[in-house]
């Protein structure tokens, strides 16, 4: 009766230290990998924020044509419509993140991946694109070309 | 069907196809002889697991690193102050790979004073002896990838020793820098030959390595008669005590890099002089130190030629330890091995610490 009980008792601790020892395996596991994991979480780059940019000489762009420039971080797109008509947009694909041209001949933005058009204020004309193109604001001030955002 | 059958079928199934019960056959028959210097196996083991941890850290470290003149300073700096924890697994990198050095010379040296290299363990010895030249390497390039101060100047000294070995010398010198100076086309070298040439031939070395040590079984001290050696199971009884092992190694690990994390220094200018106090890391420091004593010129040698021919027939004489400390009728070389290994050791420590002080 009483070695029954003695083995029942010895079992409990067992019992106990491997909770024990298991517990502090787990803990000092999860110490080992909490920074790793935090680790791989890639920290916040500011992204060079810019209100506006000089997209060049007013003589530089021919009517009818376009070109892509850098505004900040990400691409955009300056159209002369005419002789005095600017446009700009982001020349971010509102599809797939794809960058978009000005297509000469049939006077629209038209985005390569998969087919989307925009017409000259940046609304879907066909193809897959859920949403209009960002529009900028196009300043000319002396000979040069002034992109920023539209307040 | 019960659990226990689903499992026992599930498993032969898997056997048919695998033959993983070989494996498991081996393990189950594996065992570790036990005596008094039965704590020197486990450094074999600790430098196992710290290659491990090197592993683990770089291809970490991988993910933010860019290797070239212009962004490799400012990628480890990003590394060691914007991304979280960033400066610890730099600094768990830095310095396992300075224990991993030390496991492997006192594993090399156990090895040596207890004669394990003998008949039939020569190449186990010799497989071993390059994987520690491949460390030594990963040491040696891996030291310029920060592109700091110190780490440029510690690359053209070393580049340049190399470059004054007789005959191949100046090939190897701009093998090493990819070009005739330490600059851009360096760091893209050290960069591959520290993560992808070193790691391959590592990997198929320790392979090897490996294999023989379970092909030979473990060495036994030649005193003890076999009818007296007792034995434990490696699996896992043997393996527990590796995994306790393992587990202090990376308290230690843990607390040198959060107590002394490693410096940065800073970047490297091509157009400043070499800062004051440069030397190379401490396993090189013996050799520096050696170099630095030895005139510009005696008899018809450069210095430096003769330096580099002595450590080499130093070398020569500790790599071909197993077949000279072996008599012809099998019989050890005791005391010479002996008298050479701890020539070898009190040369190592005392040209270290004298390198450091001075």
């Amino acid at each position: 009766m009483q070695s029954t009980h003695s083995s029942n008792a010895n079992e409990d601790r067992r019992t106990v230290v491997s909770w024990l020892l298991g517990g502090g395996v787990a803990a000092s596991l999860a110490s080992f990998f909490y920074p790793v994991a935090r680790f791989l979480n890639p920290p916040q780059v500011a992204e060079a924020s810019v209100n506006e940019v000089v997209a060049g000489k007013v003589q530089d762009l021919k009517p009818n044509s376009g070109k892509i420039i850098k505004f900040g971080n990400k691409p955009a797109l300056l159209v002369r419509v005419n002789d005095t008509d600017w446009k700009a947009f982001s020349a971010v694909c509102t599809h797939l993140n794809c960058t978009v041209q000005y297509q000469e001949a049939r006077r629209e933005i038209w985005c390569a991946c998969h087919n989307g058009t925009y017409d000259l204020d940046g609304r879907v004309t066909s193809g897959p694109p859920p949403k209009p193109l960002e529009e900028l604001a196009v300043k000319i001030r002396g000979d040069e070309v002034v992109i920023s955002h539209r307040v | 069907m019960s659990i226990t059958e689903i499992k026992s079928k599930t498993l032969d199934w898997l056997d048919e196809r695998t033959g993983w019960r070989m494996a498991t056959d081996l393990l189950d028959h594996k065992v570790v002889p036990q005596h008094a210097g039965t704590a020197w196996y486990y450094f074999g083991g600790i430098t196992l697991f710290l290659i491990g941890v090197q592993l683990f850290t770089g291809v970490l470290l991988l993910l933010y690193y860019r290797p070239t003149v212009a962004e490799a300073f400012d990628s480890v700096r990003f590394i060691m102050t914007r991304v979280e924890f960033g400066w610890l697994i730099r600094s768990i990198h830095s310095w396992s790979a300075n224990l991993l050095i030390l496991s492997a010379f006192i594993h090399m040296f156990s090895v040596a004073f207890t004669r394990s290299y003998q008949r039939p363990r020569e190449l186990t010895w010799l497989s071993g002896i390059v994987l520690l030249g491949l460390m030594l390497g990963f040491g040696f390039s891996g030291y310029l990838l920060p592109w700091n101060m110190i780490s440029y100047f510690a690359t053209k000294v070393g580049t340049d020793v190399a470059g004054t070995m007789p005959v191949a010398g100046p090939t190897l010198a701009r093998f090493l820098r990819g070009g005739e100076d330490v600059g851009a086309a360096t760091l893209t070298r050290f960069f591959d030959f520290h993560v992808m040439i070193l790691p391959l031939l590592t990997f198929a070395l320790i392979g090897v390595h490996l294999l023989l040590v379970q092909k030979n079984g473990m060495h036994t001290p030649s005193g003890i008669p076999p009818s007296k050696l007792a034995h434990m199971k490696f699996f896992p009884n043997f393996f527990l005590r590796e995994l306790m092992v393992w587990y202090g190694v990376l308290a230690v690990l843990g607390t040198l890099a959060a107590m002394f994390p490693w410096e940065l220094g800073e970047k490297a200018d091509p157009f400043a002089s070499a800062p004051a106090g440069i030397r190379p890391e401490w396993y090189f420091l013996a050799q520096f130190y050696t170099l630095k004593l030895i005139p510009s010129h005696v008899w018809i040698f450069e210095g430096e030629l003769l330096g580099l021919l002595g450590f080499g027939a130093l070398a020569a004489v500790w790599v071909l330890l197993p077949f000279w400390g072996t008599r012809a009728n099998g019989e050890p070389r005791t005391r010479l091995t002996a008298g050479v290994g701890i020539f070898l050791i009190c040369y190592l420590i005392t040209f270290t610490y004298l390198g450091y002080v001075k």
